[in-house]
């Protein structure tokens, strides 16, 4: 009994000094906040809420200051940091693969030339025996079957990234259906989420989709080796991903506004994408309790992001954004 | 006192019944105020366009609307005669035990959430037609199996509490003249609940034009207007249960308000037909 109520009393003070975070916005890398919000609650007693409603609604959210931060896949130009009084860091790194489920073919058996991809997902390569693809893999026996496009159905930071890349890779994508969070798919089925993108790849055979590594990991897909900015084929795999990374030439002056895809390099995995962190400039105080969980998470968290399939940022990069906080005064 | 009480019941109900109308009001208005950018941007070309590239900011509603329209005509195409049957069966067919257990299962089913039914589909139903029509199994027809599935036990409770009520007295002066059982149900029952199979019928419609979770997984989700019912869709609530969280340009807001106007004005029509026309002829064929 006493030694409840000395329990109780421990509790009481922690919380006491303890704070809450609420934060909102982007759905991929969800999996892996409510992970560091746990141990951080474990570590310091205090809590993180964080809800994934997706990128946009984070930055809505934080744009109204409901939310003490805001999440996005898709980074905001410094002038819109600057009209919306927010600062914006990178948390972590994610890479999309191209999910294909062709019965006979394995993981990272299937090589794709970057246009070849794009052709796909515009409906320009219609079989799986196609010339173009049949080219770049003349050890594989590629079934004469139509090709599946699968994509997402809902506005999402992954379709961002992935249109960028191909729109860089392919003029006749970047003319016809350009870039953007949702877009105007000539083929294919949607789904909702990397979720439903899985499923729908794992129900049809002969189909290819996009999704976070995440989900490849998770649903054993096989996924395609591609090619890197430089011309050399790249696999998908942790090591080529961190290559990319490493490229990025962050800066603290444009907010970290960066886009991953298609690093100089030659084993950078050509589709790699930050998730960012936004904080409302006026509210000091309280981006202080924020950033204490990111340097938490910096600290602590690569382990279990790299087992939830993220790639932890360069450690460089992780000190520039400390003294990007405290140059601003949030740290 | 007596007085006092009454006039307070009468007006307290009288503000009850006043909240609908102003909540329909107030929705129609928030509604077309936001929908309004769009609005002005398209036009009623809105509804012919067959583009929808939000990172254009072209939108155009056709292939929304015209998958509502379709997908819920395939489910009422089939869910009527099914739910008629059963609601025929259950209350003059079958024995009082029989009627009672499967009532049950029918009242059951009518329960179960719309989103269970899209799980069912797209994991259970859709590999199956897949196999029967060829391509993805998602698509049209699809969800238009899915949305009968869902909205027949509705439909055949209601018509089968509507059948209930028919008179004894009614049902037995046929059967004393002789007539068979088939003549009793043509020209007794049915033309005496007539107008209560058609209210079914409606509720039944307004609930699969609007069904948003039990279609999601089946459509196949791409904005296109599909050469075949078996080819992927979309519809207007599936539209804007993918996209609103993500809307983040004005005009793309603003433009799944003028969808979501649209829905309502074609579930408002569509009831607002069936009760002047049909209904009113029913009811003048009676007297």
């Amino acid at each position: 009994m006493k030694k409840s109520l000395l329990a109780l009393a421990a509790l009481a003070a922690v919380s006491a000094s303890a704070y809450d975070i609420n934060g909102a916005g982007a759905s991929f890398p969800a999996p892996l906040y409510f992970d560091w919000a746990y141990s951080f609650q474990k570590a310091t007693g205090n809590r993180v809420n964080y809800q994934s409603i997706g990128s946009g609604g984070g930055i809505k959210q934080i744009s109204a200051r409901v939310v003490d931060f805001g999440a996005s896949d898709k980074p905001l130009k410094p002038r819109k940091l600057d009209k919306k009084g927010l600062y914006q860091f990178p948390a972590v790194i994610g890479s999309i693969v191209a999910a294909y489920n062709i019965p006979g073919i394995g993981d990272m058996k299937l090589k794709l030339e970057n246009k070849d991809l794009a052709a796909i997902f515009m409906g320009k390569i219609k079989f799986w025996d196609d010339k173009a693809i049949a080219e770049d893999n003349p050890n594989l026996k590629l079934p004469h079957k139509k090709i599946i496009v699968c994509h997402r159905a809902d506005g999402s930071g992954t379709t961002f990234n992935f249109s960028y890349y191909l729109s860089h890779a392919s003029s006749d994508w970047a003319n016809n259906i350009g870039i953007g969070k949702a877009l105007d798919w000539p083929v294919g089925l949607g789904g909702k989420g990397n979720e439903g993108v899985s499923s729908l790849i794992k129900q049809n055979p002969y189909s290819i989709g996009y999704v976070e590594y995440a989900y490849k990991l998770k649903n054993k897909f096989s996924a395609a080796v591609l090619k890197t900015k430089s011309g050399k084929w790249v696999s998908p795999t942790e090591d080529n991903f961190k290559a990319a990374a490493k490229h990025a030439k962050w800066t603290a002056k444009k907010h970290f506004y960066q886009i991953l895809a298609l690093q100089p390099g030659d084993d950078s995995y050509p589709i790699v994408a930050a998730t960012f962190i936004l904080l409302p400039r006026e509210a000091k105080a309280k981006d202080k309790e924020v950033t204490k969980f990111f340097d938490y998470a910096f600290k602590n968290g690569d382990e279990t992001a790299k087992k939830l399939g993220y790639i932890p940022l360069p450690k460089e990069t992780k000190d520039m954004i400390r003294a990007y906080w405290k140059s601003n005064g949030i740290f | 006192m007596d007085k006092f009480l009454d006039s307070l019941f009468l007006n307290t109900s009288r503000i009850f019944a006043i909240t609908v109308l102003v909540v329909l009001v107030a929705l129609f208005i928030v509604l077309f105020k936001e929908a309004k950018p769009a609005i002005d941007a398209f036009g009623l070309q809105f509804l012919t366009n067959t583009r929808w590239a939000p990172n254009m900011d072209i939108f155009g509603g056709y292939p929304a609307i015209y998958g509502s329209i379709v997908s819920t005509a395939i489910a009422m195409l089939i869910a009527t005669p099914i739910a008629i049957g059963i609601a025929i069966f259950l209350s003059e067919l079958a024995s009082p035990l029989v009627a009672a257990i499967v009532g049950m299962a029918v009242e059951l089913l009518a329960a179960i959430p719309s989103i269970i039914y899209g799980m069912w589909g797209l994991f259970y139903l859709a590999p199956i037609l897949k196999d029967i029509w060829g391509g993805s199994g998602l698509g049209l027809a699809t969800a238009g199996v899915v949305l009968s599935i869902m909205i027949i036990p509705f439909m055949a409770a209601i018509t089968r509490d509507a059948m209930k009520t028919t008179p004894d007295i009614l049902k037995e002066s046929a059967y004393g003249m002789g007539a068979t059982r088939w003549e009793v149900l043509k020209d007794v029952v049915i033309p005496y609940v007539k107008s209560g199979i058609i209210g079914s019928i409606i509720l039944a419609l307004g609930r699969a034009i609007g069904e948003t979770m039990a279609v999601t997984f089946v459509m196949g989700n791409a904005h296109k207007v599909p050469h075949s019912l078996f080819e992927a869709a979309t519809s207007i609530p599936v539209t804007l249960a993918n996209e609103f969280t993500e809307a983040d340009t004005d005009l793309y807001y603003s433009s799944l308000f003028y969808l979501a106007l649209i829905l309502l004005v074609i579930s408002f029509t569509v009831i607002a037909i069936a009760k002047f026309l049909f209904l009113k002829r029913v009811q003048e064929k009676k007297i």
